[in-house]
Order: structure tokens, then sequence, then C-alpha cells
């Protein structure tokens, strides 16, 4: 009967062992506690042309992550990339004429987008739409350019 | 001419025999859950065998894999200046790959095996056929607990390999390589979802459960009972196991994380 007891003692140790390292896989390793907190609130902004930023991009003022990118649509009637941040609450100080650009980490790097803060004293609020946009820049669009305007000089 | 084509027919027509006898396998040992319920304690004796016995070989291994690729993955990573990623590359290829299929690899050499051998043996010395005659069904009282015993115990093992290899590609990525502590952990959350890389490298590991003990049963359960036939089988399970386990890792992998 001892035998059995410590054979359930030590079978109750090994799955809750199991669990404690999922719960350490969930917590320590993905993004699970991150986006436990993702609540806050929105704010909109136009762009033409977005790059390669993808959802769950981070969203910065100075460097700081405030929040990030939470869906990227294309608007059939203005064929622009509507891009929704979800911003944390705790960041509610944005001027209403913030510029919003989408950077590139490093050479390499991920985008992402960051904000630049105007000067107005009134406040972007939940749903409200950052006017002030600047595209991603797209490598190969900038690589063209250069061509083109050296072409150009040689030329004349 | 003939004759060879007669040995292909017989062939096929054996494999697809012992296709259909361990389906069938399988649902008598699932018509046995409900008469698990009923009596736990047969379970727990499983979980005890499959689990925690596995559970040395499972850890080490996991510590060591998580440490060689710690230093692998930073032999690369540095060349590219992206050594700060070595927490993503250790932690995604633990949880997506390693971790559920070196997992079932091990579980099928380890407990696997046992479990054929002892079922074989079973057989041989027609302990199967006692049970049956004292009207006691041999699947729902020995296959069933062992089946459920596997299936279980191999994702919480599987968890518990991930876990303690990204434990070790820390202590070598940090402490013996100096990549910054911070950049470790703070990539490796930014990089790793918890749906799309941890729950689908859980689902893995089940699938990889059922199939392991599946073979293993039905090897142990279909073997000749005679001494060389229970070497046969055993050795049967871990081969059949291992293209198993490989080649369904392939297509998981490709049903969960291809475009």
């Amino acid at each position: 009967m001892a035998n059995t007891r410590t054979t359930e003692i030590l079978v109750g140790a090994f799955m809750a062992a199991g669990f404690v390292a999922l719960f350490f896989l969930a917590m320590k390793v993905s993004n699970l506690s991150s986006a436990a907190n993702d609540d806050g609130y929105r704010l909109i902004a136009r762009f033409d042309n977005v790059g390669s930023l993808k959802q769950r991009a981070p969203v910065s003022i100075a460097g700081v992550r405030i929040g990030r990118v939470e869906k990227i649509r294309f608007d059939q009637n203005t064929f622009q990339a509507l891009v929704t941040m979800r911003i944390n609450p705790r960041f509610d100080h944005i001027p209403d004429d913030t510029f919003a650009n989408i950077f590139t980490a490093g050479l390499l790097g991920e985008q992402y987008i960051g904000l630049d803060p105007g000067g107005s004293l009134d406040y972007l609020v939940d749903g409200s739409q950052i006017e002030h946009t600047q595209s991603a820049l797209v490598l190969e669009q900038m690589i063209g350019q250069f061509l083109f305007s050296k072409a150009e000089e040689g030329s004349e | 001419m003939i004759n060879a084509l007669a040995s292909l027919g017989r062939f096929g027509l054996s494999a697809l025999a012992n296709l259909g006898r361990a389906h069938l396998l399988l649902l008598a040992v699932l018509g046995g859950t409900a008469a698990l319920l009923a009596r736990p304690r047969l379970l727990v004796a499983q979980l005890f065998n499959v689990g925690v016995l596995s559970l040395l070989i499972i850890l080490v291994s996991g510590l060591f894999v998580g440490m060689v690729l710690a230093l692998q993955g930073y032999y690369v990573l540095s060349q590219f200046g992206a050594a700060e990623s070595l927490g993503v590359m250790v932690s995604a290829s633990l949880v997506r790959e390693l971790g559920p299929v070196v997992t079932a690899l091990l579980v099928a050499g380890r407990a696997g095996s046992a479990l054929t051998a002892e079922i074989g043996l079973m057989k041989a010395t027609e302990q199967l056929s006692g049970l049956e005659m004292m009207a006691v069904d041999p699947v729902r009282r020995i296959l069933t607990p062992r089946f459920y015993g596997g299936v279980i115990s191999m994702p919480l093992l599987a968890a518990m390999f991930s876990a303690v290899g990204v434990i070790g590609g820390y202590f070598v990525g940090v402490g013996l390589l100096g990549v910054d502590e911070g950049a470790f952990w703070s990539q490796m959350q930014a990089k790793v979802d918890f749906h799309e890389d941890i729950v689908n490298g859980v689902v893995k590991s089940m699938v990889f459960g059922v199939v392991v003990t599946w073979i293993a049963l039905f090897q142990g359960y279909d073997a000749a009972p005679t001494s060389a036939g229970v070497s046969r089988a055993t050795t049967r399970t871990v081969v059949h196991s291992a293209l198993a386990v490989l080649g369904l890792d392939f297509v998981l992998t490709a049903l969960m994380f291809g475009e």
C-alpha cells in the first residue's frame, strides 16, 4: 500500500512539473504575459505604403514602446493602408498634430511605427486619426530614384 | 516473374492486414475509456511507468540540447551581428520542433520499447489469455491504461524538455557566451507567440503521444508469442515510431506553420 502511495505522489509531482513547465513556456518564453495587458485606446493612421509592417509591430515614441499595431487594412476608396494602433492607456498625452512614420529597426530589421509628438495642446483620444503620416521607405524605390538621378546627372 | 509479383502482393496484403488490425485494436483500446475512468489507479501506475520513469532522460537531454543549440546558434548569429536573437532561436526551435520530436523519439526508445516487451511477454506467457479466461478483457485492463498513460505523459514531458532546454540555452548564451540577458528574454518574448508556437507544439506532442503509444501497444499485442517474436516486435516499435514521428512531424509542420 505504501508503494502505491509513493507512486501516486510521484505521478502527482510529475504532472505538476509538466504544468509548471507549460506555464513557464507561456509566461516567460512566449508573449502571453505582454499580450494580456494589451488593452488601451485605439489610434488610426492612413499610410500610402506600409512596406512590410506587420500586425503586433511596436509603436514607439522616442524609441520607447507605447503600443502595438493591432490591424492593417486596405481602404478601397482612398487606396491607402488603414493602420489601427493600440496605445497603452498610460500614454494619454499625445498631441493631435503628432507625426507618424514607419521606420525600420536596423538595416534588415523589422518595421515599426515611430510617433513624433507635435506641439498642440489638444491630445489624441480613442479612435482619433493621426493626420500627418509618412510612408515606409521601400529600398527598391530608393535605389531606383538614386539610379535615375545619377543617370540624369550623367546626361547633362 | 509471377513469383515476384505474388510476393509483392503478399507484402501489400499483409501490410494492409496489419494496418486494419492496428485500427481495430485502437478502437478497442478507446472503447475501454469509460471502464478506465472507474479505476483511475491503473492509469496512475502507467503514468508512473511512462512519465515519471522517463523524466530523468528527458530533463538531461533537454538541458544538453538547449546548451548545444545556444553554442551552435551563437556561432551563426554572431556572424550577422545578431547574437542578441539567440533567445528567439533557442526557444523557437525547441518549442516548435525539437521539444516534441526529440521527446517522442526518446519516449519511443525508453517507454515504447518497454511497453511492447511487457505486453509481448504477457502474450508469450499466456497471461493475456489467462485474463480472458477470468472474463477480464485484456485490452481494457492492460492496454487502455497504458495508452492513456503515454498520451497524457507525452505533452507534459515535451513541455518540460522545452522549458529545461530554454534554461540550458540561457546558461550557455548568457553565462558562457556573454549575450545580454535582457535582450535574450525580451526578444524571445516578443517573437515567440503563445498560440502560434507553444499551443501548436503541444498539439504536435499530443499527436506523437497517440502514435508512439499506439505503435508500441499494437506491436506488443501483435507479437509472435516467442522470445524471438518479442525481440522483433520491440525493434519494430522503435523503428516504426521513429519513422512515424519524423514523417508526421513534416506533415504537421506543413499544416501548422506552412503558408
